[in-house]
């Protein structure tokens, strides 16, 4: 199905939900607003004109300075049997910093909103097991984020067990002949 | 007393070939000092653990494989940290990993030594992010840096011959021990320190 025919079908559906649209070349996005993703991601998936039964990626942006509010959650999606592809848009403000999770829609979500979690700070609701994926579970903060530093050195915010190690090791450096 | 006999053999003199280093001709033997001996054998079986992280692992193994063969430097790689002298740290050390490889230095039997390989390992490399050790020198002592993204089999080679080098030139009984942790006097950080894992399941 042409893409801009899916985000029509959707408009139909779900009129107050969509935020507005955009497409390029054939490639559409559709911004949403996050209360009923988990309907229209559902309505997507199992409508059997659009069948989108495979969540390539699940990601976030960080607009900070940009716009309000702060987050997107962007959600890849592709239909192995209709060949068609879609990229939709959650709006996620930094006061309420979560959205609900589609597990139970796709199994892959799972650890994309690990990852995402871990690196954005985003709760998704429902996840079942909802813990850091990459960074050590004491880690402070959320390193993708564009408030976050940039560079090695990040003063307080340091991982302890790290910053332990590094204390040890002053001791034999003094020491060097 | 009649049983002791004397021989006066000035032709089976000791002959220095070298110093501290002498051959008793005819006789088989040699006489050296204790420091020699121990460093001889330090420095031509150096046993590393493997401790490939990212692409300079790919180089490491290409240098202990058949084209450069590391085992005729007596460099045979092994899988524990208990049977290995060197630790070739080959590649990006994250934070994460960090007490593990401090862990894993931990149980290396001592003299122990360290290689940096690659410019990851030595300073952090391109990686100037969160989640990066700044050089492994932060955490660990090394011995020898080997700069390269990644360091060729020969450069690899090189910084081993460096190294044996180094040892060659130390005395058997060290003041401080070379790899210099056991200076840390404080016994609880350092119990802290060789398990680190064990210690974080004991807080819970």
């Amino acid at each position: 199905m042409n893409p801009i025919e899916i985000v029509k079908k959707i408009k139909d559906k779900f009129p107050e939900e969509v935020l507005w649209f955009r497409c390029f070349r054939e490639e559409c996005d559709i911004t949403i607003k996050k209360e009923k993703i988990k309907d229209i991601l559902e309505y997507l998936k199992n409508t059997p004109t659009l069948e989108f039964d495979y969540l390539i990626d699940l990601t976030a942006v960080d607009y900070l300075g940009f716009r309000e509010p702060r987050f997107d959650v962007i959600y890849q999606l592709m239909s192995i049997k209709h060949r068609h592809r879609l990229r939709v848009k959650a709006e996620v403000s930094e006061q309420e910093c979560f959205i609900n999770s589609v597990v139970d829609l796709w199994k892959t979500a799972n650890w994309f909103e690990r990852e995402c979690f871990d690196m954005f700070g985003i709760e998704f609701k429902g996840h079942p097991d909802l813990r850091r994926i990459l960074m050590p579970e004491d880690w402070i903060g959320f390193p993708l984020r564009k408030d976050y530093p940039v560079y090695s050195d990040l003063k307080d915010k340091e991982w302890q067990p790290y910053k332990e190690l590094k204390e040890l090791a002053t001791g034999w450096k003094e020491n060097e002949p | 007393m009649g049983g002791l006999i004397r021989i006066f053999d000035n032709a089976t003199q000791p002959v220095e070939v070298e110093k501290d280093l002498k051959i008793v001709p005819g006789a088989n033997t040699i006489i050296t000092t204790i420091d020699k001996i121990a460093s001889w054998g330090r420095r031509s079986s150096l046993w590393p653990l493997t401790f490939g992280l990212a692409c300079c692992a790919i180089e490491m193994m290409a240098t202990g494989a058949s084209h450069y063969d590391l085992d005729r430097f007596g460099v045979i790689f092994r899988a524990t940290p208990r049977q290995a002298d060197v630790m070739i740290v080959a590649g990006t050390l994250t934070k994460k990993m960090a007490p593990v490889i401090v862990n894993l230095y931990h149980q290396m039997a001592e003299p122990r030594y360290v290689i940096a390989m690659g410019s990851c390992a030595c300073s952090g490399g391109i990686f100037n992010t969160y989640s990066t050790v700044q050089g492994i020198d932060e955490i660990l002592p090394v011995d020898v840096y080997i700069p390269g993204c990644p360091p060729r089999p020969e450069a690899l080679i090189e910084g081993i011959i460096k190294l044996q080098e180094k040892i060659k030139h130390q005395p058997y009984h060290k003041e401080r021990c070379l790899s210099g942790i056991c200076l840390i006097e404080n016994e609880n950080s350092k119990e802290k320190n060789e398990s680190h894992r064990d210690s974080e399941e004991n807080k819970r």
